[in-house]
C-alpha cells in the first residue's frame, strides 16, 4: 500500500502526537494542536474514590483513544481499532499490518518501555506510540515524544501492550484504512470547540469537568487538616506531576489548546478565536503558578494549613477563569 | 508562556536522562510555537518526591525482610512500583492471597510454580527472589 517512508515528528502529548504523525504519513498535514481541539482533548477530572498507586486520580485530558477517533471522525478518515484477549493474536495482528508498511498506534503502559527515561517510568498504562516496522527482529518505534526514532524487543512491547491494572490496553492497536479528499476543516474544529465546552461545563457531577477544579480546590486545603504532612504532600506531588510530567506541553494542556484556538482562528480568519487563546495562555501562565507555588510547599517539606489554603485559591482561580472562557465560547456563532 | 521562559532545569533523577520534551510557548510575534525543554524545576521536585518516597518505603522494607518479619514478595512489589492490588491482578490471585504470601512462614511454603511466577513479574530469577534478604544478597 503506502510506500512512503515513516516520518517521525517530536509531539508534546502521546495521543495527539499520534494522530498528527499516522495523518501526516496518509498526506493529511493537520499540527498536534490542531489534532488536539478536533478531538476535543481538553479536559479535568478529579477522583478522590479511583486511587492509582493509593493516590487520588487527576487528569487534565480527555481518556485515552478518543482523540484519535474523534480526529478520525472529523476529517472523513476510516480507522480499523482493535483489542485482543491473547497476547500471541494482538502481536500476529500487529505483524500484520506492519507487513504492509501502514504505520500502526499502540496503547501501552510506560512501565514496560525501556527506550524512556527511568524517571518517567510508573505504571501509567495510557502512554500512546506507534510502530511503523520491523527490523533485526525488533519493533521500529516512534514515540511521539521522544525526539527521535527507537527500538523495541518484542517481549518488551508484550508486556506494555498486556500490562495489568487501571485502565489495562489489552492489546489495543489502531491504524488508519481510507481516507477522504472531502475534508471541512471549519465543522471539524466547530465540532471539536463545541465538545469541549459541553465536557468541560456540562457534567453536572462534582468530580468532571470545570466542577472538578473546584472539587480538588476544596480537597487541598483539607489536606493539612485531615491527611499526615507525608501524604498530604504525595497527593499535591501527583497533581503537579499529572499537570507538568511530560506530554503536556505545559500547563495541563491548556498551552496545546491555546495554541489550537489560534491555528484554528488565523485559518478561519476569526478574531474571536485568537482573543480566547490570548486569554487561555493567561490562564495556563496561572496553572503554571500553582505548579510552582505547589512545588516550593513540597520543597519546604511542611505542611502549613495557610499555603494549602493560598494554593487552593490559586486553583479557583484558575478555575473561574475557565468557567468564563467556556461560557462565552459555547456561545460563538458559527 | 513565553520561549525565553522555558525553563531549562535538568531532571537530574536518574543517571541517562537526556529527553528533551516538547512544550508550548508563544514568540515574540505572539505566535504559538513548539520548544524543548529539559525538564522544569517545579515538575522535577513532584518527580523527586514520588522516587523518594518509593526509595523510603523500600529502605523500610527491605529491612523489615531482613530482619525476617516480611518475605521477600512486598519488597520486590514495591521495587516494581506495584501495589497490592496490581500485583494481585498480575499474579492471578485474590488480594488476600497475595498478602499472606508476605508472611515468611506462608512464602516458605509456596510451590515452585508460584515462585516462578512471582519472579517472572519481577523480572528477576527464582533464586534472587528466594534469596533476597538473607547474607549478603
Amino acid at each position: 500500500m503506502s510506500n512512503t517512508p515513516y516520518l517521525h515528528h517530536q509531539h508534546a502529548h502521546c495521543e495527539s502526537g499520534v494522530t498528527s504523525n499516522l495523518l501526516a504519513h496518509e498526506g493529511i498535514s493537520i499540527s498536534e494542536p490542531m489534532a488536539f481541539g478536533i478531538g476535543a482533548g481538553l479536559f479535568f477530572a478529579h477522583l478522590p474514590m479511583l486511587k492509582v498507586s493509593g493516590v487520588p486520580g487527576t487528569t487534565y485530558r480527555i481518556w485515552p483513544g478518543a482523540i484519535f477517533k474523534r480526529v478520525a471522525q472529523r476529517l472523513n478518515v476510516t480507522i480499523h481499532a482493535e483489542k485482543f484477549s491473547n497476547p500471541d493474536k494482538a502481536m500476529q495482528a500487529l505483524d500484520a499490518v506492519l507487513a504492509t508498511g501502514k504505520p500502526v498506534g499502540i496503547l501501552g503502559s510506560v512501565f514496560y518501555l525501556p527506550y524512556l527515561p527511568e524517571a518517567f517510568r510508573f505504571h501509567f498504562n495510557a502512554h500512546n506510540l506507534v510502530a511503523y516496522g520491523k527490523q533485526d527482529g525488533e519493533y521500529l518505534i516512534s514515540d511521539p515524544i521522544m525526539e527521535d526514532v527507537t527500538r523495541i524487543a518484542p517481549a518488551d512491547l508484550v508486556k506494555s501492550r498486556f500490562a495489568k491494572g487501571v485502565p489495562e490496553p489489552r492489546g489495543y492497536m489502531y491504524y488508519i484504512t481510507g481516507t477522504s479528499k472531502d475534508i471541512d476543516m471549519a465543522k471539524a474544529i466547530e465540532q471539536g470547540i463545541k465538545q469541549t465546552c459541553f465536557f468541560m461545563l456540562g457534567p453536572p457531577l462534582p468530580w468532571f469537568g470545570n466542577k472538578a477544579i473546584f472539587t480538588l480546590a476544596n480537597r487541598i486545603s483539607d489536606y493539612p487538616k485531615k491527611l499526615p504532612p507525608r501524604k498530604a504532600a504525595l497527593y499535591l506531588g501527583n497533581v503537579v506531576r499529572m499537570q507538568e510530567e511530560i506530554g503536556t506541553g505545559g500547563a495541563g494542556f491548556r498551552y496545546i489548546y491555546a495554541a489550537f484556538l489560534q491555528e484554528a482562528g488565523q485559518l478561519l480568519k476569526r478574531d474571536d478565536l485568537i482573543a480566547f487563546s490570548e486569554r487561555l495562555t493567561a490562564i495556563g501562565d496561572d496553572w503554571r503558578h500553582f505548579a510552582y507555588s505547589a512545588a516550593r510547599i513540597l520543597k519546604a517539606r511542611q505542611s502549613d494549613i495557610v499555603s494549602y489554603d493560598e494554593l487552593s485559591e490559586l486553583l479557583r482561580k484558575c478555575g473561574t477563569q475557565e468557567k468564563e472562557l467556556f461560557q462565552e465560547m459555547r456561545k460563538l456563532k458559527w | 508562556m513565553n520561549v525565553n521562559e522555558v525553563p531549562q532545569d535538568p531532571r537530574n533523577i536518574k543517571p541517562g536522562d537526556t529527553l528533551k520534551k516538547l512544550v508550548y510557548a508563544v514568540d515574540k510575534d505572539g505566535k504559538y510555537t513548539g520548544v524543548n525543554s529539559a525538564g522544569w524545576e517545579a515538575e522535577n521536585v513532584a518527580i523527586k518526591q514520588a522516587w523518594d518516597d518509593i526509595d523510603e518505603h523500600l529502605a523500610e522494607t527491605e529491612a523489615q525482610v531482613r530482619a525476617g518479619t516480611l518475605s521477600p514478595i512486598p519488597y520486590f512489589m514495591q521495587k516494581n512500583l506495584m501495589d497490592l492490588a496490581l500485583l494481585a491482578r498480575y499474579a492471578g490471585k485474590w488480594q488476600w492471597q497475595v498478602k499472606r504470601h508476605f508472611k515468611p512462614g506462608v512464602f516458605n511454603k509456596l510451590s515452585a510454580a508460584m515462585l516462578e511466577k512471582y519472579a517472572q513479574i519481577f523480572n528477576i530469577t527464582t533464586a534472587q527472589l528466594t534469596g533476597f534478604g538473607k547474607n549478603n544478597s
